[in-house]
């Protein structure tokens, strides 16, 4: 099954008088499940790709389709259900909600979707304890280290099963250590529940655990390839 | 949680919180004390005029209001207000004649309005015969004597035990003319009343200006304002003839709501003016608020908030800021305004000006659920009418500009 289906899209932004193709007519199928990267240098159009999937920016032209929605046909109620419901975001900057503690930040969005308020602490505190901070319950986002509030944002984008994560430079800001143990918990959550991830980055370490990589620059996308030799898995796992 | 995280939200920047809430407060205690303040000069405004001579009511023949004419009378008055003294349980009922006529002593006439009074009942209705500065108040009902303004005993240059003849028309057209001894001089401080008016006996009233038993009004004096509509239709219910009617202080004395009307209005163009100022403190914290949030409300939307929602979050930060204010406001604008109604209050030279009226020389603010709340749940709304603005501003949000929003 077809996760996402982009065809023919193109998107232009102007800075003063010049303009600049942040999408020139890019084509890509992923299937349902994948664990997928764009890379590229910064301006190469990964962000603009992925925010497009997303439903966060519209193209000038072409067609999104995520599951048997037609995302550049959607209005902004509709998008916005899209998003709660199917898809999750992992954004560069860990973008907790400052003000509250890890565990209403990862409810925060079920409490949108009208869960009521013991579900959401039930799955919320599960969902702590799958990326590892249970004991870091009712703390703020200032009292996390980075690599922890990225997990935290993580465990906030899938914990509404989403059938797609997209990750937007999610190691950007994390040492090593911290971003190895992100994209680790990724393959887990992509291998265990089916998730399908889509991860734009020009950060080697995340392109390593890759099965599949697409290469971008200048808005286009230059390749397209299958990775094998990925990190803590046979060969024949990747796809 | 959404209010939990409106809560939180607040107090991000509770300097800012605290300076904003603090104006409400300031505004919605000095709304408070104000209008009660207002309410209470007013009550005292009011008395001080309606005690003077008019009253809170007074039933009168239909024609006189418009046409003051000798004529048109009540009959049987005095029988009258003592059958409405019974009724009402209200003992202060006199009533009362009035007369136009030409006042002379051994030197000088003038044009003066005789009133015929009820020397018993008068003084619970008026407040004139407590000013009498010389000599006594009338005593019997039928006595020829008179008491005369300070103004008009130097221009007719008498003093105490001297005569005055008064000449005029009766009920009946005829010659009307008297002479009274004059018992008490009165000085009310009003030189236009001290100048003009002069009090004789009804009894004596009655037979000089041949009215047989009738008089031109009776007049009812009330301590609270709030009593005039129901005694009004009380004694509208018992009176016997079909030519009398009751009027209350407001057609009595229509300029007097006037003044207040007017003086509401400049004070609340002041009011109009604080609460704008509130309004755009409040305006000005919430826009910062969500300017600074840019980036945080693009995340939200990204996760699948609707910027409806994001509105309503922000309307409800506001919500919760404006409540503590007008819940605090009135708390503090409230007792200290409890506190004051129930000591009073007096300005410098107040009391003594107010002394010579024969008047209470304090205002006591008087506090009233509209007094209350009447100014904070506008400034409430001001408040949460200035915060539409930010909150419209957010459906017109872009998640991917508002993320990239340092």
């Amino acid at each position: 099954m077809t996760a996402i289906r982009c065809t023919h899209l193109n998107k232009t932004f102007t800075q003063g008088e010049q303009v600049i193709r942040g999408l020139d007519d890019v084509c890509i199928e992923i299937e349902e499940g994948s664990f997928v990267c764009l890379s590229g240098p910064s301006g190469s159009g990964k962000t603009t790709l992925l925010n497009a999937m997303g439903g966060l920016d519209q193209p000038d032209s072409g067609e999104i389709l995520v599951g048997e929605s037609r995302v550049d046909q959607l209005g902004k109620s509709a998008l916005a259900d899209m998003r709660l419901h199917s898809i999750g975001f992992v954004f560069q900057a860990f973008n907790l909600i400052p003000v509250l503690t890890a565990r209403e930040n990862i409810e925060f969005v079920m409490q949108i979707q009208g869960l009521p308020a013991a579900e959401r602490k039930a799955r919320a505190m599960a969902m702590l304890r799958e990326v590892g901070l249970a004991d870091h319950e009712d703390r703020l986002p200032s009292q996390l280290s980075g690599g922890q509030q990225q997990r935290v944002a993580v465990a906030r984008a899938i914990v509404s099963n989403p059938t797609l994560v997209l990750a937007d430079e999610p190691t950007a800001n994390l040492d090593s250590a911290s971003a190895i143990q992100l994209i680790e918990l990724f393959r887990k959550l992509n291998r265990e529940r089916g998730i399908t991830f889509v991860i734009a980055t020009h950060d080697t370490r995340v392109m390593a655990y890759c099965p599949r990589l697409i290469r971008m620059e200048d808005g286009r996308i230059i390749s397209d390839e299958l990775q094998s030799g990925i990190p803590g898995e046979p060969p024949a796992a990747a796809q | 949680m959404t209010e939990r995280l409106a809560w939180r939200n607040l107090w991000r920047h509770g300097r800012r919180t605290w300076l904003t809430v603090g104006g409400m407060v300031f505004c919605n205690a000095l709304l408070v004390f104000m209008i009660s303040m207002q309410l209470g000069s007013y009550a005292l405004m009011i008395d001080g005029t309606l005690s003077v001579l008019t009253g809170h009511l007074q039933v009168q023949d239909k024609r006189y209001r418009d046409e003051p004419r000798m004529r048109y009378t009540v009959a049987d008055g005095a029988t009258l207000a003592q059958q409405l003294r019974d009724d009402t349980g209200v003992a202060a009922i006199a009533a009362r004649g009035s007369a136009f006529a030409l006042a002379s002593s051994e030197d000088r006439s003038f044009g003066i309005q005789i009133l015929g009074v009820q020397p018993a009942f008068e003084p619970q209705v008026s407040t004139l015969p407590g000013l009498v500065t010389r000599g006594r108040y009338l005593q019997d009902n039928d006595a020829a004597e008179i008491v005369v303004g300070s103004v008009l005993a130097r221009n007719l240059k008498i003093g105490i035990g001297d005569e005055i003849t008064f000449l005029g028309s009766g009920r009946d057209d005829s010659f009307a003319a008297g002479v009274a001894t004059v018992v008490g001089i009165v000085d009310s401080g009003m030189t236009e009343l001290d100048r003009s008016v002069a009090e004789i006996p009804l009894g004596y009233f009655q037979v000089i200006f041949a009215m047989d038993t009738d008089v031109h009004a009776i007049v009812v004096k009330l301590d609270d304002l709030a009593e005039v509509a129901p005694l009004k239709t009380t004694i509208r219910q018992r009176l016997p003839q079909a030519n009398t009617t009751v009027l209350d202080w407001d057609q009595l004395q229509p300029g007097l709501r006037q003044a207040i009307q007017a003086d509401m209005f400049s004070a609340f163009v002041m009011y109009a003016v604080l609460i704008v100022l509130v309004a755009f403190s409040v305006l000005n914290t919430q826009l910062m608020s969500v300017l600074e949030r840019t980036r945080e409300f693009g995340v939200m939307t990204a996760l699948g908030v609707r910027p409806g929602q994001l509105a309503r979050l922000v309307l409800l930060e506001t919500a919760i800021m404006s409540l503590l204010g007008l819940v605090l406001g009135c708390l503090l604008g409230g007792l200290f305004t409890a506190w004051l109604g129930q000591v009073g209050f007096t300005l410098e030279g107040m009391e003594e000006a107010m002394e010579r009226y024969n008047l209470e020389g304090r205002i006591y603010p008087q506090l009233s659920l509209i007094s209350l709340l009447g100014g904070p749940l506008v400034v409430f709304l001001g408040g949460m009418l200035a915060a539409v603005y930010p909150a419209l501003r957010l459906h017109a949000l872009q998640p991917v500009e508002a993320m990239r929003a340092v």
